[in-house]
């Protein structure tokens, strides 16, 4: 049986990870399926279309499940799922609010946060905020998979033409009621996909001094990222927030700046290509996952750093 | 209203773990264990909903071994009224506790169930998404700001993008955030009082629930370490290295 992919969008584009639950997905089976629940969602239907992993596109649409709501989705997802073996989404905010409700009404004990799929049906995932990697096999007949979508490589997003088939709506869940989003509009590069993550922690002292962080990202083009400590003081808003409980990223740069490196935070940052640690206290644990650390004074440093990296002639973008 | 609070003991979050040298799992055996942290916010929560007048009960529940009943006893101190410890030898899967938890709340009938959004040990993030599926209730996952009406939650909900807010109707399920609030701690006399307030001790045998696992662990190993980096000088000899050794920039 094929693999079904839940694709999260927006209605109007894919969101990006969904390229990288492709990857996942079709490591677990060749033949990959995707659905894609929304309302007018036909321009993000088509794009999922595109995807040359994806043999077939099954489309709901609807005016109830504009929002995403994981209570609308469940039941048609769930009823789809009968004719695959694994149900395949990130291990996102989108997908950790989802997939759980699938697997219990399917009675599917669900694999959380996969890393790497060493066959259909067992798989590597970090535990203990990565401080462990564990190797688990599941004897479910339904196998409801979520993916860490930083240790998966996005799938060729054109190219492919599967046909797009239409299925049938659900019932509305009418406990739920959406009110609003509210998302922070950035130029800069998201945070999960950034080359580059320049990240602030307590150091950082107050909200107004995270401009300092601001300047050095944006002359590197870099996502702005906070260890849970600064968003807890109220310095930066949640969507930055990187660690076990935040956002894992990966990028070829990280840049910790005033961050002590609890391991809450290690979790979310530590497998970065290479990493940059500015800290006035030596001892600090984040040295020890630094390939580069500089022990001093933040303020201090910062400026400098400015100063250095306007003298040279080109910054990578 | 009444509320449920399902409460996880784990490793302490400030212990760093060590793996059995057999690659069966992770050494718990005199470490340090505490309160999942997040479910420390789901019990901080109720009280405060129960003293602001809206909730007229809350009561802890935990699953797990003898031991586990701490983490019921420490909700205890903190202001739940009483506490139900269903007993378990081996750890189980979410979606065993989930099913255990719908016997629970079959039995107890509560119009809200918080849990914390995720346990720090098994990092699953699945328990209350589960229950809720099972109970056919609202969820409101990832919750950081509550405000109780009469017979809904309006929850605002961290999310990738931002903040979410949705308004779910009782009975219903959050899991709750570690912003939600600021857990207080136990007073002394609080801690003597709760010693005499009931945990009810129920096996989970008894509810006739299948918890048999469905995912085997084959192994658990360190991940790959990083290898030490250096310290460099100063912030010139940072930018050197950055743009010529490591090509970053």
């Amino acid at each position: 049986m094929a693999v079904l992919l839940i694709a999260e969008h927006n209605n109007k584009d894919l969101k990006a990870f969904t390229l990288n639950a492709a990857t996942a997905a079709s490591q677990m089976d060749e033949d990959v399926h995707a659905i894609i629940i929304g309302h007018n969602s036909g321009d993000a239907s088509k794009k999922l279309s595109e995807l040359p992993v994806i043999k077939k596109v099954i489309s709901i649409d609807a005016p109830h499940y504009e929002n995403f709501t994981a209570e609308n989705f469940a039941p048609v997802i769930t009823k789809v799922a009968e004719n695959y073996s694994h149900i395949v989404c990130s291990a996102n905010t989108f997908g950790k609010n989802l997939m759980p409700r699938i697997a219990a009404h399917l009675d599917s004990s669900q694999v959380s946060d996969i890393i790497k799929v060493i066959s259909n049906d067992t798989f590597l995932r970090p535990i203990y905020a990565g401080n462990a990697f564990a190797t688990v096999k599941t004897n479910d007949s339904k196998k409801c998979i979520t993916i860490r979508p930083t240790s998966f490589d996005p799938c060729e997003s054109s190219g492919g033409s599967a046909p797009i088939e239409n299925a049938e709506a659900g019932e509305e869940f009418t406990n739920t009621k959406f009110i609003k989003r509210e998302e922070v509009k950035s130029d800069r590069p998201e945070l999960g996909t950034a080359r580059i993550v320049v990240s602030g922690g307590r150091g950082m002292q107050s909200g107004d001094n995270f401009k300092l962080i601001t300047e050095v990202a944006d002359k590197l083009g870099a996502a702005i990222g906070a260890s849970r400590a600064a968003v807890d003081a109220g310095y930066i808003s949640n969507d930055h927030q990187v660690g076990q409980t935040g956002k894992v990223v990966v990028p070829d740069l990280y840049i910790a700046i005033g961050i002590s490196g609890a391991i809450q935070h290690l979790a979310g940052m530590k497998e970065s290509k290479i990493i940059v640690a500015i800290n006035k206290d030596g001892e600090a644990p984040i040295f020890s996952v630094a390939d580069y650390g500089l022990e001093a004074d933040l303020f201090e440093a910062i400026p400098q750093f400015m100063e250095e990296l306007n003298k040279l002639n080109t910054i990578q973008k | 209203m009444k509320i449920l609070v399902a409460v996880k003991r784990v490793i302490d979050y400030n212990v760093q773990i060590r793996i059995k040298e057999d690659g069966s799992g992770v050494v718990t055996d005199n470490v340090k264990m505490s309160t999942n942290p997040p479910d420390d916010n789901a019990i901080e929560e109720a009280v405060k909903i129960k003293e602001a007048g809206k909730a007229t009960e809350v009561v802890a529940v935990t699953i797990g071994e003898e031991k586990a009943q701490e983490t019921v006893r420490k909700a205890l101190a903190v202001g739940a009224d009483r506490g139900i410890h269903v007993k378990v030898d081996n750890s189980l899967e979410p979606l065993a506790v989930s099913k255990i938890l719908e016997k629970i709340v079959d039995k107890e009938k509560p119009d809200l169930v918080f849990m914390g959004k995720q346990a720090i040990d098994d990092d699953c993030n699945q328990t209350g998404q589960m229950l809720s599926a099972l109970l056919n209730w609202p969820q409101a996952t990832f919750a950081s700001k509550i405000e109780v009406k009469e017979k809904s939650l309006e929850v605002t909900r961290e999310i990738d993008e931002g903040l979410e807010t949705i308004e779910i109707n009782v009975p219903a399920i959050v899991t709750c955030d570690l912003r939600l609030n600021e857990p207080r701690y136990a007073s002394l006399p609080n801690i003597m009082k709760a010693k005499k307030k009931p945990i009810e001790e129920i096996s989970a045998a008894d509810l006739g629930v299948d918890t048999a696992p469905r995912v085997e662990q084959i192994k658990v190993e360190e991940p790959p370490k990083r290898k030490a980096g250096i310290k460099v000088a100063n912030v010139a000899e940072l930018v050197q290295k950055l743009k010529n050794e490591a090509k970053v920039i």
